[in-house]
């Protein structure tokens, strides 16, 4: 007889998406939700204690089984590639498509400063961004917002875990200053900050 | 680095070695190489002085040229934004004469806060870059990495090539019994019609198999008029047509019925990135 836990664990190491609650009690319909929620705690919190390679990470709505990120360098060998980046465009893009979704390309241009048709589209094509619809104004310009895979990627439990965008400001207004300590930022460190 | 005090600094000396030293490929857009600038000059960011942080923008601009660089339209733009804010700032504010207070705000207010706006968003791109990436830092049993769109493999349906859809026509058209006589009657059946038939065949369906569209017309006129009827479909964008694979089954799925007149097209995202 085999615990519920360990039915959840195998369900979970073989998904190839992160397993959402409501995705587990449709699979483990003989089960109740509080008996299944129960054992994805109690892995997660045995995971927590294991000093193995593998954590049970918390992604998009649900769980998923994932590499130690110290391990990185190793699993790279493993598949032969050059470590997965994204361009500075595509980054800054994401992030304006992230914390002001729902948005539209002319509104991302605008706080960009530069047309961003291109990087949106390529976004689209790496399915970080997807079309929520069509604004109510002239135009009926597209709207996007981030997608589930967006969440997979940058290892997020839903968009209210993103950084707010203050804390973002002091974790990085150190790190900018540690990496290029020729261009101190006067003025902009302490007082710059108007939101 | 040498400390100087405010009022020794040098903006801007005009020569083109310094400004040639500039990372030239690294600037996402005007408001990147502004803010640049105004670190790299140590200057207030409310307080910008205009024509040095303009002179040695429009420097920029020169070397890019030099270096036969495309310059983006919106760096000029920016150029002409600058010289306009400059232009402003040299005319007498208008003043209230009631109050006797300066009407209007400070013409660099507005580009001030694009520039702190957008350096918000440029620092949660690199708070992003740190995080836990996937197929970067951390990895999935099934992860293929760097094709993060493999992440679910999907089945891309195929567009149907023009020769597809006139061979699946031919076939259907083959199966039609050739009429060996001559036949005197009334009009049929109009394209028209044949569209509200087929609209009311799709509505609801997701999709269609192209052969069952066929069904019911016995003759070789209805074939051809339903076949008529679903290329004026396709040019009104109300339904897309597509093959699962080579040689797979032609699908009729139809757009505008389904999500009412909201279904994104093609044409919007040609559009959108036109």
């Amino acid at each position: 007889m085999t615990s519920l836990k360990s039915v959840v664990e195998s369900l979970l190491f073989v998904a190839d998406t992160p397993l959402t609650l409501d995705r587990l009690c449709s699979i483990l319909e003989e089960h109740d939700r509080q008996e299944i929620s129960a054992a994805v705690a109690e892995l997660l919190a045995e995971y927590g204690e294991m000093t193995r390679g593998i954590y049970l990470a918390e992604v998009a709505g649900g769980w998923q089984l994932r590499s130690l990120p110290e391990n990185a360098d190793y699993l790279r060998r493993l598949n032969r590639c050059r470590p997965f980046r994204f361009s500075n465009s595509s980054l800054e893009t994401l992030a304006i498509v992230a914390y002001r979704q729902p948005i539209t390309r002319a509104e991302v241009e605008y706080l960009r400063g530069v047309d961003s048709g291109g990087v949106l589209k390529t976004l689209l094509e790496k399915k970080m961004v997807r079309i929520l619809g069509k604004k109510d104004i002239p135009g009926r310009p597209l709207i996007y917002g981030t997608s589930r895979e967006f969440l997979e990627a940058f290892n997020l439990k839903d968009l209210a875990s993103l950084p707010t965008l203050k804390e973002v400001q002091e974790l990085t207004s150190r790190d900018l200053l540690e990496q290029q300590e020729e261009l101190p930022l006067p003025g902009l460190s302490e007082q710059g900050r108007v939101d | 680095m040498t400390v100087v005090s405010p009022a020794d600094i040098i903006l801007f000396p005009d020569s083109y070695q310094t400004v040639y030293t500039i990372r030239t490929d690294s600037f996402e857009g005007p408001f990147d190489l502004l803010l640049h600038l105004i670190k790299k000059n140590e200057v207030d960011i409310y307080n910008i002085p205009i024509a040095a942080i303009t002179r040695q923008y429009l420097d920029y601009l020169d070397v890019m040229q030099e270096l036969n660089l495309d310059i983006a339209g919106d760096f000029l733009v920016m150029a002409s934004t600058l010289i306009q804010i400059k232009s402003r700032m040299l005319l007498p504010l208008p003043v209230d004469e009631e109050s006797g207070e300066d009407e209007g705000e400070d013409p660099r207010a507005e580009l001030v806060r694009r520039l702190l706006e957008y350096q918000k968003y440029r620092e949660a791109a690199v708070s992003l870059a740190q995080r836990e990436l996937l197929g970067r830092d951390t990895f999935i049993r099934d992860f293929k990495a760097p094709e993060l769109a493999e992440i679910e493999p999907v089945l891309e349906p195929l567009e149907v090539e023009l020769f597809d859809l006139i061979e699946a026509f031919r076939r259907i058209l083959s199966t039609v019994p050739e009429q060996t006589f001559h036949e005197v009657g009334a009009e049929g059946l109009s394209i028209a019609d044949r569209i509200n038939e087929l609209l009311l065949l799709l509505q609801g369906t997701e999709a269609a198999v192209f052969e069952n569209l066929f069904i019911g017309s016995a003759t070789r006129e209805q074939v051809i008029i339903t076949f008529l009827a679903i290329l004026e479909l396709c040019r009104l964008n109300m339904v897309r047509l597509t093959q699962a694979g080579s040689f797979g089954s032609i699908w009729v799925i139809p757009t505008l019925l389904n999500a009412a007149a909201d279904a994104v097209t093609e044409e919007d995202l040609d559009r959108d990135f036109a």
